[in-house]
This record gives structure tokens, sequence and C-alpha cells, in this order.
């Protein structure tokens, strides 16, 4: 029987989450080799474990996955969270491509200097409330579904969710305007294994304080 | 029958080049409306063809689809450009994640001002040599194939000599310590539909001057 996947990060959302959001959603269970050093970094790349040097590193299935966008494109295909076919696949990837684009934003912005923090804020606030929760919650009232995708939970409506969580937590009353988007989170939410992942005692991080900033700093610098 | 794909971006590489050499090494016959005003990407917003507001946009099979990697796995799904099975597309992911980083460092980077461009071009140059091409020069080794995913052409080597030829023009003897990637120069430049691409009159574009910096810094108003 096959392991279980690995996941090699250090201890903080940044790049990882969306990956342990997405294998939780999909009922899969999975063990994490937490970095807290340069050294355990150095001693992946030395052991050409790390294809570009960088992590996130999934090891799955045989393989040392790494490049986040691979590595959630990969547990989609396998876990069936891609939709029917290559037209539903173009906009699950159409829409988690513009999520990603605003989630960088959102996961960098607790590693930011302090001088950068205030303008950062006021980009996601501006992007979130005028280019991309219009974007979602215009899909979901152009069908009336459930999902973002094919009238099925896909990787789009999981990285929504995500997203939607982290970034209420900048800006509190980000989703005051989005109603579909808010019943599609508590949806979601709902969902037995997404549930299960929310709770305390999960392997979902909390949002990524100094300790984390240290971390990766001495990591990655 | 279908019509062509329809590319809607500036008359420059940017994020649409890699869409325009993968429909190309496909042998697939494209349009292309080039945006030069506000006025004319404005029109886009507001008819609604643009999701988040921002090109690339390609319209295919009746779809509107922008994001760059979103086009380009389509694309490379419907041309069989995308592996056998999932195992194949994931390493075709991985490589094609790593060679479209390199290429948008170096589209960004001709935004810069002058010091912060030399700069970046240092930083790209440092990548591409410890960095990205070591790992492909050591993909080609390890298999011994002509291919780098499961010895067929794939959407990886689309990229990864687009890529290449991109850091060719920032320093040209860049490949003298590659050899195996050297021969992958060679070998996939001579297929017939990329030979095609790479003579004088396709679509391929030049690298970014001042005119295009200039084109694009007053349509999206930066």
């Amino acid at each position: 029987m096959a392991g279980k996947p690995i996941l090699h990060y250090f201890d903080g959302r940044a790049r990882m989450e969306s990956i342990r959001w997405l294998l939780a959603a999909a009922g899969v269970e999975f063990e994490e080799k937490i970095m807290k050093t340069r050294e355990d970094l150095e001693k992946l790349r030395k052991d050409g474990s790390l294809m570009f040097q960088q992590v996130p590193m999934v090891e799955i299935d045989g393989m040392k996955l790494v490049q986040t966008r691979a590595i959630l494109n990969y547990i989609a295909a396998k876990y069936n969270l891609y939709g029917k076919d290559i037209k539903e696949r173009a906009l699950i990837d159409m829409y988690s491509e513009g999520m990603a684009d605003l989630n960088e934003m959102v996961l960098l912005y607790p590693y930011l200097p302090s001088r950068d923090k205030d303008g950062r804020l006021t980009q996601i606030k501006e992007k979130s409330r005028n280019r991309y929760f219009p974007a979602f919650e215009k899909v979901l009232t152009s069908h009336g579904q459930d999902y973002l995708v094919g009238n099925r939970l896909s990787k789009a409506d999981v990285h929504l969710t995500e997203l939607l969580y982290h970034t209420e937590e900048l800006d509190s009353t980000v989703l005051a305007n989005f109603p579909l988007l808010k019943a599609l989170r508590t949806r979601v939410s709902n969902l037995p294994t997404v549930k299960k992942f929310l709770q305390p005692g999960s392997q979902r991080k909390p949002f990524d304080d100094r300790k984390c900033v240290e971390i990766a700093r001495k990591l990655f610098s | 029958m279908a019509a062509k794909p329809k590319l809607y971006y500036f008359n420059g590489r940017g994020r649409m080049e890699s869409i325009r050499w993968l429909l190309a090494a496909a042998g697939v016959e494209f349009e292309e409306e080039f945006i030069e005003t506000r006025e004319h990407y404005e029109k886009l917003q507001k008819d609604g063809c643009l999701l988040f507001g921002q090109v690339p946009l390609v319209e295919i099979d009746g779809m509107m689809l922008t994001q760059t990697r979103a086009i380009l796995s389509y694309l490379a799904a419907k041309y069989n450009l995308y592996g056998k099975d999932l195992k194949e597309r994931v390493r075709i992911d991985m490589y094609t994640d790593g060679t479209l980083d390199l290429m948008i460092m170096i589209a960004r980077a001709a935004f810069q001002p002058p010091k912060e461009k030399e700069e970046n071009y240092a930083e790209i140059m440092k990548k591409a040599k410890t960095r990205y091409f070591p790992t492909f020069e050591k993909i080609l080794k390890d298999h011994g194939e002509d291919f780098l995913v499961g010895n067929k052409f794939s959407w990886a080597d689309i990229q990864l000599l687009e890529a290449i030829l991109m850091v060719e023009e920032l320093d040209a003897p860049v490949l003298s310590d590659f050899p195996l990637l050297k021969a992958f120069k060679t070998r996939i430049s001579n297929i017939p539909t990329i030979k095609k691409f790479l003579q004088h009159g396709s679509q391929r574009k030049p690298p970014p001057d001042s005119h295009y910096v200039e084109v694009v810094k007053t349509v999206l108003q930066f």
C-alpha cells in the first residue's frame, strides 16, 4: 500500500498551505517533515531532492514533486478535483490562476518589511474587492450552481475557500458585498473533510507570525 | 470547421510569447489582434472578455481564456503535448513552471529603470547558469533521450528551447558548459514547425524595445 504523502516545508503557511488544504479536502492523510534550520534545507538540496533547489517539495507516489502549481495540479487530477474534461479544466485553471495572483500578495504579506505592509494591504483590499471577488461572484451568479465549475467540487472551490478565509483575516469586511462567495465558503466548509480540517488540532497552520518570518529568513536568505 | 485561435495582446513578447511558441510548434495557425491604445484595452474590459481585466486573452473553442498558464495547459492537452499520463504531466508541469518563471523574470526586467535592469539581468543569468540549465542538463543526461519527458516531444521541450534562446540573447555563450542542452537546442530547432517559426516573417516577436515598453505602460497605465 502506498505511503502517505510527505510534505517538506517549514512550520508556516506560505506556499505550502494551499497544498495542505487540497489534500485535506480530498480526504488524504499526509505527513510533514518540518524544516527548522538552514542545515535542514541544505541537506535536502545536497540529497538531490529539490529539483530547482526550492521548497515546497512533496513526496508522493514515488516522486519528489516541486513547484506549487505542479503539485496542486497532480493532487487535483489524482483525486478527481479537476473537472470532467479539458474545457472544464481550462476554467478551473483560469480561476485558480487568478486566485493564485491574489494569494501571492496575501501569503507574502507577513514576510514584508514593516514599512511596506500598509501599501500592500491597501493593494490587497483594492484588488480583492475590485478585481478578483467580483469575477468569482459573477461566475457563480451566471450559472447559479453550488460550485464554480461543472456543478461539482473542484480544486477551484477549495482554493477559493482558503483564499476567502485568509483575505478576511487581513480585511474583516471584504466579503460584505459578495453573498454567493460567502455561501460557497460555508458550503465547502461544511463538507466533512474540510470541516475536520477547520477544527483545532488539524494540520492547518495559523497566520504566519514573527516566529515564521524569523525561520524563513534563516532558511531562505 | 473550427475558427483559428485568436490572440489578444500587445505587439510584443510579454506573457503571450510562450503561447505563440506552443501554437506554432503544434502547427496551429492563429490570428492576432494587437492592443495599441488604452481605448482598445478598455473596450475589451467593458465587453466582458477579460475575466480579471487582464491580457493575455485567447479566444479558442468558444472560450475567452485568460491567465497564461491556463491557456498553455489547455493547448498542451488539446494538441497532445502533455505526456501520456498523470506522472508524465506532472513532470512537464514542473519543468514548464521553472522555465516560465525564468522567462517572466526576463519579460519584467525590460520595464525596470537602467540600474535595476542590470541587477535583474545579472540575477537572471545566475539563476539560468546555476539553477535551471544544470537541472535540465542533468535530466537529459540521466535518461539519455532526445526529449525531456517520455521520449516524446512535449510542451516542456518547446518552452525550454524558448527559454534557452531568450537567455542566449542576454549572454550568447551561456550554453558553453551545457553540451546536452546545446544538442537539444539544435535538435528541437530543426523540428519543421519550429524551424518555420524561427524564420523571418513568422509570428514570433522580437525582444522588447523602448517603444514596446512605452505602449504597454500607456495602455496599462503604470
